[in-house]
């Protein structure tokens, strides 16, 4: 072999090793945080872990329960406030937007991306808050679910947006000609041919926004409010749960790590092997969702 | 006859009712970003002040000072990340694109299906994991302490992705007949790719490595729980810090410092929409070449 020969294979093996990192990351992660878990599932039992209405590290109780109602409101009702308007935005860029309005709200939508979490953080402080706490209910602070779920709203658009506006444009073209020649108008075309036609594509999208909404920390640490208390309706309207404050399991995590020890601090690596398992499926379930495509020849 | 008619008026009616309503979503989206960063920037830029750059935060919970140490933290912070994660990014961009999709061996085959899944898994992946992990491996069991290191390591695990996808674009950007060219000139695969592919891939690449930039300027999650928050200037590596996102974090959360808050967060907003352009013109120019 010839030097030349081998710094080639010396070169391709280098570069097939930096494209087995992230694999390896991956890899690592899951053996790191599980590693660090393991005492909290042997002690406290993922049973007791995930159904444990207190948390008090101080006292020996490490119930995550009232975080997951946290994230699982906080999410839901962001998805309430974000999907339709991302869809929306979706469909009028894709299909009925001039090309002079898309060049701008397209732009618009990539910016409200890459706004870094802790502005919108910021913002919702100073801003959502005060009007939320507008709202007159006993023990209304302004931070709480409400406000974190329109803050969570406005981050996950870009995704749902951008991730159905490619699954309504990836509709083969002859679908909508055949819907036109039949008479129907556009309204009825998107309605009733290219929409069913993207939806898987519209469901992973939704998907990967639950997944963002599920892990975002910074944004929410900063509005929520914080308190590990299981959210509660305060006054007869249900609705009034969503101005109760609250914690989200990454919430939990950011806040406590860094001081927490032991126990505590396994359960807190616990809580983030759940919530690292619960992101994984469901972007896997994205991915597989976005490539099925039903129309495609055989 | 004249109920076709009607009909077909109702379809109509009902087709610009729902089309202003989807108007309405587009421009809802639009007002919003114009809301959020015209806020944020206008409240933000009253407070800002030459010093306001120059002169390090005050410490303690007074808020008071500037932002100077935050600056350098963050620019230091960029710079190591970026240290670790662009050759094992554009490494494995290049191994993706230029050797994955002639390989024989059915092994080889495998660990690109593998490396394929590694990218698109650790992209979804949420921040605050990569902040856990870096914690348990880089600042306790590796022993580096809250520090710039382990903060860059463990956020090179969030933009490795991103610059091999930026990576993986460029290149297949480039004609195949350069590399036809090039091997015909008995150039081996390595000095084509060298020579050849990669000088006329860089524009492509650089968008991914200002992309990156901006995630690790606008990242909180994983700093916050790796980099340790002091607030004074970074002597070395081995250094804890702040950076402008974590400092943003910390005046509104510790000090109520809304004002100085704003004024950060308004640098920060200025930083990441010249990001944007710059990569937008990029994009535009690299679209413009191949087009003609």
């Amino acid at each position: 072999m010839t030097g030349k020969q081998r710094l080639e294979s010396v070169v391709k093996y280098v570069l097939m090793f930096s494209a087995l990192m992230s694999i390896l990351i991956v890899v690592m992660i899951g053996i790191f945080t599980f590693r660090e878990a393991i005492p909290a599932f042997r002690e406290i039992g993922i049973i007791k872990l995930l159904t444990g209405t207190v948390w008090r590290p101080g006292q020996g109780q490490y119930g995550i329960l009232a975080m997951i109602a946290g994230s699982g409101l906080v999410t839901l009702g962001a998805v309430v406030i974000g999907v339709p308007l991302a869809l929306g935005c979706a469909i009028f860029l894709s299909e009925i937007a001039p090309p002079a309005v898309k060049s701008i709200v397209r732009p618009s939508i990539e910016l409200l991306a890459g706004i870094p979490s802790v502005v919108y953080g910021l913002f919702g402080m100073v801003v959502i808050v005060p009007l939320v706490r507008n709202i007159d209910v006993p023990g209304n602070t302004g931070f709480g679910l409400l406000s974190a779920s329109i803050v969570l709203a406005v981050m996950i658009l870009p995704t749902i947006s951008s991730v159905s506006e490619y699954a309504i444009r990836s509709v083969p073209k002859r679908f909508r000609e055949g819907s036109f020649a039949m008479g129907a108008t556009k309204w009825e075309t998107m309605t009733k041919v290219i929409l069913p036609g993207a939806r898987s594509g519209i469901m992973s999208a939704i998907i990967l926004g639950l997944g963002r909404a599920l892990g975002e920390t910074i944004a929410m640490i900063m509005v929520i409010g914080n308190s590990v208390i299981i959210p509660f309706a305060s006054t007869d309207n249900p609705l009034s749960i969503f101005l109760s404050r609250a914690r989200t399991l990454t919430g939990n995590i950011a806040v406590e790590i860094n001081y927490a020890t032991g126990l505590h601090e396994s359960a807190l690596f616990a809580t983030g092997v759940i919530l690292f398992i619960l992101i994984m499926l469901m972007n896997s379930s994205a991915r597989m969702l976005i490539g099925r495509k039903k129309w495609e020849k055989k | 006859m004249g109920e076709k008619v009607n009909r077909l008026r109702f379809r109509k009616l009902r087709q610009t009712g729902a089309f202003s309503l989807l108007w309405f979503a587009g421009a809802v989206s639009v007002l919003i970003m114009v809301f959020v960063v015209g806020y944020v920037i206008f409240k933000g830029f009253v407070h800002l002040t030459p010093d306001f750059f120059t002169t390090p935060p005050r410490g303690g919970l007074s808020g008071e000072g500037g932002i100077s140490s935050t600056i350098i933290a963050t620019v230091y912070l960029v710079i190591c990340t970026l240290i670790v994660a662009t050759p094992l990014g554009v490494g494995a961009g290049v191994f993706l694109i230029e050797y994955a999709d002639n390989l024989k061996s059915s092994m080889i085959k495998k660990f690109v299906a593998l490396a394929r899944f590694g990218v698109e898994t650790l992209a979804g992946v949420p921040s605050i994991i990569f902040g856990l992990f870096g914690y348990a491996l880089f600042v306790t069991a590796m022993h580096f302490g809250f520090s710039i290191l382990s903060a860059a390591l463990a956020g090179s695990c969030l933009v490795i992705p991103v610059i091999i996808r930026t990576t993986e674009e460029a290149l297949k950007a480039v004609p195949d007949s350069y590399r036809y060219a090039s091997l015909a000139m008995g150039a081996s695969r390595w000095e084509t790719i060298r020579k050849v592919v990669l000088p006329s891939a860089v524009t492509g690449i650089s968008t991914g490595l200002i992309l990156s930039a901006g995630r690790i300027v606008s990242e909180t999650a994983i700093f916050y729980v790796t980099l340790g928050g002091s607030y004074r200037t970074p002597t070395s590596i081995m250094s804890s810090g702040r950076t402008m996102a974590l400092h943003v974090y910390y005046l509104a959360m510790e000090t109520r410092a809304f004002d100085k808050a704003m004024a950060t967060g308004a640098v920060l907003v200025v930083l990441i929409i010249i990001i944007n352009l710059v990569i937008n013109v990029i994009s535009r120019r690299l679209s413009a070449e191949t087009g003609s």
